[in-house]
């Protein structure tokens, strides 16, 4: 566990946050998410959770961000004003 | 995603690698036990291979590896492999073995060899339900359903 690493992925992780939130372009939301998620994963592998970073890794960047891509398809790209 | 013309790139490379794919979900099942990884993380990534085929093929293609039926059938069945594991620990000792106690399952004559077969078939229930699962939720959400009740409300 090496220190500044894990404060810079976190700083990483919340200026991504605050982008996705902020996007009314869903797909780009969707997207930077997905970069969210991986480095979430680096950060419980930082921490020493490989297991919990393995999960993420494979839900939250593979699954989830398909799963979205699949519903924006159906429904609409941009968010209503 | 029926309509789009095909890429000779991204479907030669998604033959290629979805076998690598699942034989990487199998691998990740099986040592789920002794090191990172498991059922649920193995079925995520095996359903994944089926998610690539249809966003590099199509989604009739798809379907008709995977029918509707294939995923009704393993749903269920790795549910009931789970739970079927965890009673024969009951039925083995009569009611002496709490429940998904392994160890107490006869595969062989040693009881900690015993509990690492019995947590391997657990962790492969698992992983077929959660790749079921994980790919009837993707189908629903892709599949474009045709416009039965639209032509009734108007």
């Amino acid at each position: 566990m090496i220190i500044p690493i894990d404060l810079i992925l976190l700083l990483f992780v919340v200026i991504l946050a605050i982008t996705v939130i902020r996007l009314k372009d869903l797909l780009s939301a969707v997207i930077l998410l997905g970069a969210y998620s991986f480095l979430m994963a680096l950060i419980w592998v930082e921490l020493q959770s490989v297991d919990v970073g393995f999960t993420e890794a494979a839900v939250g960047a593979g699954a989830t961000t398909a799963f979205l891509i699949a519903a924006i398809a159906r429904t609409t790209r941009w968010e209503k004003e | 995603m029926n309509e789009k013309e095909r890429d000779v790139i991204v479907e030669t490379v998604s033959r290629v690698m979805i076998p690598f794919i699942q034989l990487y979900a199998l691998y990740v099942i099986i040592h789920g036990s002794g090191g990172p990884g498991g059922g649920f993380q193995g079925g995520v990534v095996f359903a994944s291979s089926f998610i690539l085929y249809v966003i590099a093929f199509n989604l009739a293609g798809g379907r008709k590896r995977f029918p509707e039926s294939a995923n009704t059938l393993f749903s269920s069945l790795g549910l009931y492999i789970y739970g079927g594991i965890g009673l024969l620990a009951i039925l083995f000792t009569r009611g002496m073995a709490q429940y998904l106690n392994y160890g107490f399952i006869p595969f062989t004559s040693h009881f900690e060899e015993n509990r690492a077969l019995g947590m391997d078939f657990v962790e492969m229930g698992i992983g077929i339900t959660v790749m079921a699962i994980i790919a009837s939720i993707f189908f629903d959400l892709a599949q474009r359903e045709e416009p039965v009740g639209e032509k009734e409300e108007k």
